[in-house]
């Protein structure tokens, strides 16, 4: 049974209010508190270390998996490995994200290791959340590392998103793409106070025909540093894009460096970068309509951020 | 409803002396009225806007809204007071969509057809613009429509335009003297316009002249109009005016 903290975090990293339709695996506080399966997708628990083995059969069409983390109690610092097996011409939703409510003042850590084996011409869709909250002194830290494996045709599109609350991440994305395979991303971020945000990809286009679409777009304010890196690399015919895009305040730090590197000939790469502060002009033109400067400021945020 | 007295506006130059801008400038729009202030580039029509909306502060004199003294108020004030303002070179925003800018100037949540409505007026085909962000993915006149669109979606009391043709194809030419036609038929406020256009100044109740940022004539449209045919504000007038008239004048034959 959850309690109001878990369902508040479930709500906030997962979309979740009630028990979710499909399969699903809920872990609270290092302990599996719930675990649904369907005739499509298994998951089973890991002998030899934390985490969940998810197999997903080839063909399954319109199903999703929700594997949201909650950790409610401070001081609980884990490593999970979690391990997608999409089988070939599956098209499925999954939603991770973790939230952390860290009321004590010991850290709280979660490292969630993902790998994704995806089979020939299987697509999914990935939406992961971080989320942090609680007033003690213990920091919420998050390192999340994804790892994508695509095969002939396989589609990712990767919605990953961390608005609130977490003071230390270090986001660790790596893929490697068959031919035809294609990969996009959308990374939102914000921080704020003293956190810390280290954002790197490194993406690996080995198939003719293949691509990848990264996006980045982040927020950082008052003290906060953020670190973006960004390495495509293109072994074959392939193209590859990368944008990353940054809003800085107050006396924020951000940094970004993005490397291209082609191997091939026919390889074409794009990387876009921009790190500017919110444009007077856009302030103002909020102002007319009748907002506030601060009010201004947030829809300027919410809108870039959405 | 809108009132200034000798209002005079100071900014720093380039060498790091001043320069005066505008200079003791007096003028009153009426409720209700059309008025169109133009004059040669540079004579600071757009400077005296921007004091009006309170974007640049007066250096001297005072300014009366509905007879408060708004002088020193803020650009949030004015707007809540119910002043609006169409920038000539509206501002992109990435991220925000046609409708929230919409839902913010009309605050209040705009239905899909309501915003619709007022894309449809300025002659936006709305299905295709509602959702659509305001980046650089827009070319200069549809932006200029959804800034003229928001200045509709907010009904003020004194809506300001700042040369609002800047920018604007032939046909939404056209389209937007239609626009302001039923603006001063359906808005009970007053309407400021900026313009060098000659079709513009044709539906104005009022213009006013403004040269070297002091106003040197200002009356009824019947007797302002034909002294600043030929003149230097008429020039410029012309340069663009005439092309657009002697064309939109056979689309309408």
């Amino acid at each position: 049974m959850l309690d109001s903290v878990s369902k508040h975090i479930l709500e906030e990293v997962a979309d979740i209010h009630e028990t979710p339709i499909g399969a699903y695996n809920f872990r609270v506080d290092g302990k599996s508190a719930g675990r649904q399966t369907t005739a499509n997708i298994d998951i089973t628990s890991k002998t030899d270390k934390p985490g969940i083995d998810v197999r997903i059969k080839p063909g399954t069409k319109h199903e999703s998996v929700h594997i949201p983390v909650v950790l409610a109690e401070s001081g609980i610092r884990e490593t999970v490995y979690n391990d997608f097996y999409v089988g070939e011409d599956a098209d499925v939703v999954i939603v991770a994200g973790c939230g952390i409510h860290n009321c004590g003042n010991q850290d709280s850590e979660h490292d969630g290791v993902h790998r994704f084996f995806l089979g020939k011409n299987s697509r999914i869709k990935y939406i992961e959340k971080h989320y942090g909250e609680g007033d003690g002194n213990g920091r919420r830290i998050l390192n999340p590392v994804t790892e994508m494996y695509m095969e002939e045709g396989a589609v990712a599109e990767l919605e990953m998103v961390q608005i609130k609350g977490v003071d230390s991440t270090k986001r660790t994305t790596v893929a490697k793409l068959d031919k035809d395979a294609r990969l996009v991303v959308r990374e939102r971020l914000m921080t704020h106070g003293s956190q810390y945000a280290l954002s790197e990809y490194t993406v690996e286009m080995n198939g003719e025909g293949s691509s990848v679409d990264l996006v980045s777009r982040s927020v950082a304010r008052e003290d906060s540093t953020q670190d973006y890196r960004s390495k495509v690399v293109g072994n074959a015919a392939c193209a590859g894009h990368t944008e990353c895009d940054a809003i800085i305040m107050d006396n924020a730090h951000v940094y970004a460096t993005p490397e291209l590197d082609a191997n091939c000939i026919d390889a074409q790469l794009i990387h876009e970068a921009a790190i500017g502060k919110i444009a007077g002009e856009q302030l103002t033109k909020l102002m007319t309509l009748g907002l506030t400067e601060s009010e201004a400021e947030e829809q300027i945020i919410n809108g870039f951020l959405k | 409803m809108l009132e200034l007295k000798n209002v005079t506006f100071e900014a720093a130059d380039e060498n790091g002396g001043s320069k005066i801008i505008t200079r003791d400038l007096s003028m009153t729009v009426g409720d209700n009225k059309f008025v169109v202030i133009t004059g040669p580039n540079g004579s600071g029509k757009s400077t005296l806007a921007r004091l009006i909306m309170g974007i640049n502060q007066p250096t001297g004199g005072q300014i009366l809204f509905n007879g408060r003294d708004i002088t020193h108020a803020s650009i949030t004030e004015r707007a809540n007071l119910g002043i609006s303002f169409a920038f000539q070179q509206p501002v992109r925003f990435k991220g925000l969509k046609v409708i929230d800018l919409l839902r913010i100037a009309s605050k209040k949540e705009l239905t899909v057809s309501e915003a619709c409505t007022y894309l449809a007026s300025v002659g936006l085909c709305a299905k295709d613009y509602i959702n659509r962000e305001v980046n650089a993915s827009l070319s200069g006149g549809e932006l200029k429509r959804i800034e003229i669109a928001m200045i509709l979606a907010r009904g003020s009391l004194l809506s300001i335009f700042d040369e609002p043709e800047a920018g604007i194809d032939l046909w939404s030419f056209s389209n937007l003297i239609s626009v302001f036609e039923t603006m001063r038929e359906n808005i009970h406020g007053s309407i400021l316009i900026i313009s060098h256009q000659e079709r513009i100044l044709n539906i104005a109740d009022e213009i006013v002249v403004i040269d070297c940022g002091s106003i040197r004539e200002q009356g009824p449209k019947d007797e302002i109009l034909p002294h600043i045919l030929g003149t230097a504000a008429a020039r410029i007038m012309c340069d663009g005016g005439a092309k657009i008239s002697r064309k939109g004048g056979a689309a309408n034959a």
